[in-house]
This record gives C-alpha cells, structure tokens and sequence, in this order.
C-alpha cells in the first residue's frame, strides 16, 4: 500500500517536534501574538450576526447533504463546467492530478506559471513535480512568496509565515527575491507597508506576462459550474483573470449543490478565518467568458485520499472543513508547538484528524497526530461548519491503538494496533486482571503502601516518556479499602 | 476503469448513513434600515475598510469625478464602453479604452478607473462587479492603482449577502468587492494594497 502523499516527506513524531518548536522562545512569541490578535477580532465579528449558530448549522448540513450524495453533485458538476467552456479531469491521487497538471502546461508551451495559494496543489506537492519537470511555478500570496523565498514550508491554514517576524521576512526578501525576479529595493525596512510594496514591485512582471495560472478554489457550485475564490490582497484576480490559461485543482469535497448555497458560506467563511464581515475580494466564474479572462479553463477534481475519509462515518465530518483556519488560532497545543511539528500542509486541529486520514495512520507522524491535542474542545466552538473536532481524535486514537476496519484507496482492510501502543495495552489487560480479582487487588495495594518508600520519582521501562512530563504521585500510607474497614469496620 | 469511475465507485461505497434537510431559518436580512439607513451602513463599512467614499447626484457627479481625477494628479483614466458619458464630461485625463489588443502591460501605464456596478451590499460594505457595459472587463478593475466605483443609490443597494445573490447573475464573472485590495500577512499587521489597486472610492449616486 502506497501512502497518500501530502506534499512533505517523512516527519518526526509529533511529540518529537513539538518539543523542538516549544524550545524556540522567538516561534512562540510570534505564534502568541498573531493567534490571540486574530481570535479576539473573530469573536467580535462572529458576534455580529444573531443568526450566527442557524448559519452554522446550515453549513453543517450544506456540507453533510452534499457528501451523502457526492457522485451526483460532482457529476452535475462536471457537465455544468463542460456546458460553461470548460473541461474536467478526475485526478484518484496526487501523482495523477500532477501529471494532469504537468501535461496542461506543457501543451501551452510555457515554462512557467504563477500560483494562487492553494491547500490542494500544496497537499499533492504540485510545484515540486513541476519544477521536475522543468516548469517553474511562482507562489503569489505574500505569505507563500515568503515561504517560497525563505525555503521554508507553511505553518498556518490562512497565514503560512505566520511563524516569522518583521525582520526575518525584511531578510528574506533582501537575499533571495534577485534570484527569483526583481530584487528587493535598496535599504529595504521591516515595516510591514515596505516589505508589501516590495512584494508587489516582484511580483506584478509576473504577472503581467503570466499566460498559465494554477489556483485551488474554495467552492464550486453543481448547479451553475460557479468556481469561487475569495482572498484579500488582488493576487488571486490577477491569476485568474490575466493569463490565457487557466487550472484549479480543487479537492471533490469541495462542491456545494446551489449557488444559493453560497450566501451562508459569503457570510461565515470571511469572519472565522479573517474575522472581516468581507475579505477584500471574491472572484467567481463559470467555465469561460468571451473575451473576459482565460479563453481556456481546466478543472482537476482530486481525490487523494477524500473517499477513504468518506467511508468513516465518525472520521468523514473532516471532509465538511472550509480551511477557514478558525480552529488553528484558538488551539492550546498549536499556540505552543506550531504549525511545522503537524508534518502536514494542514496543522493544528484540523490537519491532527485530517491528516491521518487522507495518509493513513501508517507513519509514525500520522499515528502520534490524533494525541496532539487537549481535547479541550475549543476548536469545536469555533469551528463554522461545527466539526466535531474532540469526537474525530477519539475516534482516531482508538484506531490507532486498537487497530480495526478502515478503507484505504477504496478497499476495505484491517488495521494492526499501532507500534508503541503495547505498553498501554499491557497495563490495560493488567488492569483487568487485578480489578477482576479483589483478593490479589487488596494484597497489591497493602505491599505497595509498605514498599512506598522505595517508590522512584520516575518510572522505569515504557512508562518512562509518560514521567517525563508529569510528577508520578505518591503512594498513600494507607489504600482506601483497609481506610474504610478502620473506619466503618466493614470492607462492604 | 478510468479515474472517474473509480473515483465515483469509491463514492457510492462510501457515502451512507441519513441525510438531512437544510435549515433556512438563518436570516435574510440582519435588522430593518430604511434606504438612507442602508446607504449610511454601506458608507460606515467601506470606510472602515478605508475606502473613501463620495455622495452626490447626477447633476453633481461630472464635477465630483473631475475633481477626485484631478487630486490624484491622473492624467489617464480607463473607461468601460457603457459607462454614462457626462460622468467624465469635465474630466481631464485622456481616456483610455480597454480593447482585446491591449496587453495588461499596456493597462499598468493608466492610472485610474471609473466604473459603474452590479450592486452594492450595505452590511458587509461590498460592491459587486458582474463585467456589465458600464464596468468593463475584470482586469480594468484590477491593474490600475486607483478605482472609483460608482453605486446608484437605492436602485443598486441591497442591505445583505442573501439579497445580492438572489439578483446576481452567475453565468457572468463576478468580482466582490470589499475596501482595496489588503494583506494581513506580516505579524497580521493590515495593509492596504498589494497587487490590486490601492486606492478605492466609492460614489454613492442618488445618496443625500
């Protein structure tokens, strides 16, 4: 069985690079700062709308109506964008939607294409295989062009460098943007306002002579064959409206059945992941328009993973996501690890169960994602299409510990329990033993309160890694059984 | 078997379970404004957004727009093909039209651009562009780095995003328009103006 690829290669264990990231004091002040910044203007904005929890429960049910019934929408549509001019490929995994990809660009003639930031073409690891490929493709999202510059990779759903400074982004831009372009202007400061303009200054000649873009989007209506992309800063319409040819890469999940159905996604998409009534810009189109815009437009719907998630019934609320990153911001464990250490284009809550679903639990990053979390629920509360976030890591945790049916690239097989698991289950079926037998349990308890003394602060074996971090506690002098019978003089 | 059949095989395996109706009881509208209230909330939202925003009527737009063309120090401006022609009767700057030739290197040289809309919407402070005569093509919009965006008020004003797409067409390119283009990317620092124009102006037209 091949995994899914997600854009990235072997991680460590999630353990492992969180405590990196929560060593780096500059990583966690950045983090600290845009998170708590970007969750008070939510809330405020969320607080706008009386209707709010009503919007929320439509979206749910938009998104859980569309998946039941998945192959009709997609089908509509398919014939919806091929009546509107356009044409649609079917991509089952990353290494197909690339090669789609590929041979688009290569049919134009161009050896290069400029990006609107996309979750998707980042999950397939779409600008590797083109630059394989000989075909260079240029991230136009301020953010992304500060990941690509910085030979970094992204850190957050909406705001990628959302794990770098002023100052590093003014250094990035001064060494890397001559090797890619126009170089950064002289002296250039760190103030936000000029580190804007100098990305404008290197990225509108490449937009001006752009004749290919690649765009994701974040809806596509069945009914009317509508694309919708919404965005702030006009990269977004440059690349969709200026080149000749167009490709969206865009995951089969998200299809909405009517245009209607745009006007509850209008309303609470800008104010959970922004926390704007409206961002800045919104481009929808339909298939091609004379003389206005690309006279060639692709569509590659993509699998990759999304029907395996599907075919969970708990773990498939993951598919109703609008990467509107709301759940990012308000996550303890992502404030503190940051968005690297999730080994996946999607971190904090949302990628800890997305993830090991569209891949597999079968990495040792997958398997130790479902346990990055508190389980304090605040993702839920936030989240605008309520995916019960807490529920799905549950239920991933027991897959991974216990094992059991799951499908993968379509086919039903069953899972082994997970490496590393055997100590909890062990102490499990002790457990068991003991509790099922009160003879042995009371003998236990009356020699270790003997032998309490003797007691390490820390455990040895398997149980080391759970007393690195927490304080084993001490061993009462007495058990509550023989404290009972003292007490009430009877053990019953 | 083709993706496609794979793919939509792997779908009817897999989608089970119940399926639930939509609730629409979310509202159509958030609060009852009269026209004057809903070109103010139209007007407050934009600014909030710093876009600025004009009032005036027909008789006082020409000598509006010149001015505002004329305080930009514009010597060229692009015009739609149906935009009113005694909008720009008194403005100075060359106009320039938008023709299938002309290269978006050729557009990055004007310095304005006037234009008209499909509607605007006042609780959210967004104008829609649907590439009607008076608004031209999507990429007039988008290279310039001033805008001014012409609404006929209360003929083009709808108070909320439901209303808007209930009059909108989506067979047309549709651009939503919310204050200049911005970036909240560096330390989540706002910023007006990145790759689209940096300046927007709104006129309200009929608004007192």
């Amino acid at each position: 069985m091949t995994g899914t690829y997600l854009g990235m290669p072997a991680f460590p264990a999630f353990p492992e690079a969180a405590g990196e990231a929560v060593r780096d004091e500059v990583l966690r002040a950045n983090l600290r700062h845009a998170t708590h910044t970007i969750r008070d203007k939510r809330a405020r904005a969320v607080a706008e709308l009386e209707d709010w929890d009503r919007l929320r429960a439509a979206g749910k049910a938009i998104k859980d109506h569309t998946l039941r019934h998945l192959d009709c929408y997609l089908l509509q549509l398919e014939e919806s964008v091929t009546a509107a001019g356009g044409t649609v490929h079917w991509a089952a995994d990353a290494d197909e939607a690339n090669r789609i990809v590929t041979d688009l660009v290569r049919a134009t003639g161009e050896r290069e294409v400029v990006k609107v930031k996309s979750m998707a073409t980042q999950e397939i690891g779409l600008n590797e295989a083109l630059e394989a490929a000989g075909i260079a493709a240029y991230e136009t999202d301020l953010a992304e062009l500060i990941v690509q510059l910085g030979h970094d990779r992204p850190s957050h759903i909406l705001v990628p460098a959302i794990h770098r400074n002023r100052g590093e982004i003014r250094d990035i831009f001064r060494s890397e943007m001559g090797s890619w372009g126009r170089p950064a202007p002289e002296g250039l400061g760190d103030d936000p306002r000029e580190l804007a303009e100098a990305a404008r200054l290197h990225l509108r000649e490449k937009f001006l002579r752009a004749e290919v873009a690649v765009s994701g989007a974040n809806f596509m209506v069945a009914e009317t064959g509508t694309m919708v992309v919404f965005e702030s800063e006009g990269n977004g319409r440059m690349c969709l409206t200026l080149p000749e040819t167009l490709i969206s890469v865009v995951g089969i999940e998200k299809v909405v059945p009517t245009f209607r159905d745009l006007e509850v996604f209008l309303q609470t998409l800008p104010r959970s992941s922004t926390a704007e009534r409206m961002n800045p810009y919104t481009t929808m189109w339909t298939g091609t328009a004379a003389g206005d815009g690309p006279s060639a437009f692709h569509l590659v719907l993509l699998d990759n993973g999304r029907t395996d998630t599907l075919a969970d019934e708990t773990g498939r609320q993951a598919l109703r996501c609008i990467r509107c990153s709301a759940c990012l911001n308000v996550c303890p464990v992502y404030e503190r690890a940051g968005g690297h250490a999730y080994g996946s284009v999607y971190p904090g809550p949302i990628g800890a169960i997305l993830s090991p679903q569209l891949r597999g639990t079968g990495s040792e990053i997958d398997a130790t994602l479902p346990y990055a979390s508190t389980l304090c629920g605040a993702c839920y509360e936030v989240c605008p299409v309520a995916i019960d976030i807490p529920e799905v890591l549950v239920h991933l945790r027991e897959r991974v510990a216990q094992g059991g049916p799951v499908t993968r690239e379509g086919i039903r097989v069953t899972l082994r329990p997970a490496h590393g698991h055997t100590a909890e289950r062990a102490a499990m079926r002790a457990a068991r033993l003991l509790l099922d037998r009160p003879g042995a349990l009371r003998a236990g308890e009356r020699l270790l309160a003997r032998a309490r003394r003797l007691a390490p602060r820390r455990l040895p074996g398997p149980g080391r890694a759970w007393t690195d971090t927490r304080a084993l506690p001490a061993i009462p002098a007495e058990s509550f059984r023989d404290w009972w019978t003292r007490e009430r003089g009877t053990s019953q | 078997m083709s993706s496609k059949d794979r793919i939509l095989a792997r779908i009817r395996r897999a989608a089970s379970g119940p399926d639930s109706a939509v609730p629409r009881d979310y509202l159509r509208v958030h609060g009852a404004r009269t026209p004057a209230e809903s070109a103010d909330l139209l007007a407050a939202n934009l600014a909030e957004y710093r876009a600025k925003v004009h009032r005036t009527d027909e008789d006082g737009i020409a000598l509006l727009l010149m001015r505002l063309l004329a305080e930009r120090g514009s010597q060229t401006v692009l015009v739609p093909p149906a935009l009113p022609p005694h909008w720009l009767a008194a403005a100075d700057p060359v106009r320039i039209h938008d023709r299938a030739a002309s290269t978006p290197a050729e557009l990055d040289a004007v310095e304005s651009v006037v234009t008209g809309c499909a509607l605007a919407i006042a609780e959210t402070g967004t104008i829609v562009l649907d590439a009607g005569p008076d608004q031209g093509r999507r990429r007039i919009t988008l290279i310039p780095d001033h805008h001014i965006c012409v609404v006929r008020v209360p003929e083009q004003l709808v108070d909320s995003v439901p209303q808007a797409l209930e009059r909108l067409d989506p067979t047309r390119p549709l651009t939503w328009i919310s204050g200049p283009s911005a970036t909240s990317d560096i330390e989540l620092d706002r910023v007006e103006g990145v790759h689209g124009p940096r300046t927007l102006e709104v006129i309200l037209l009929g608004a007192q």
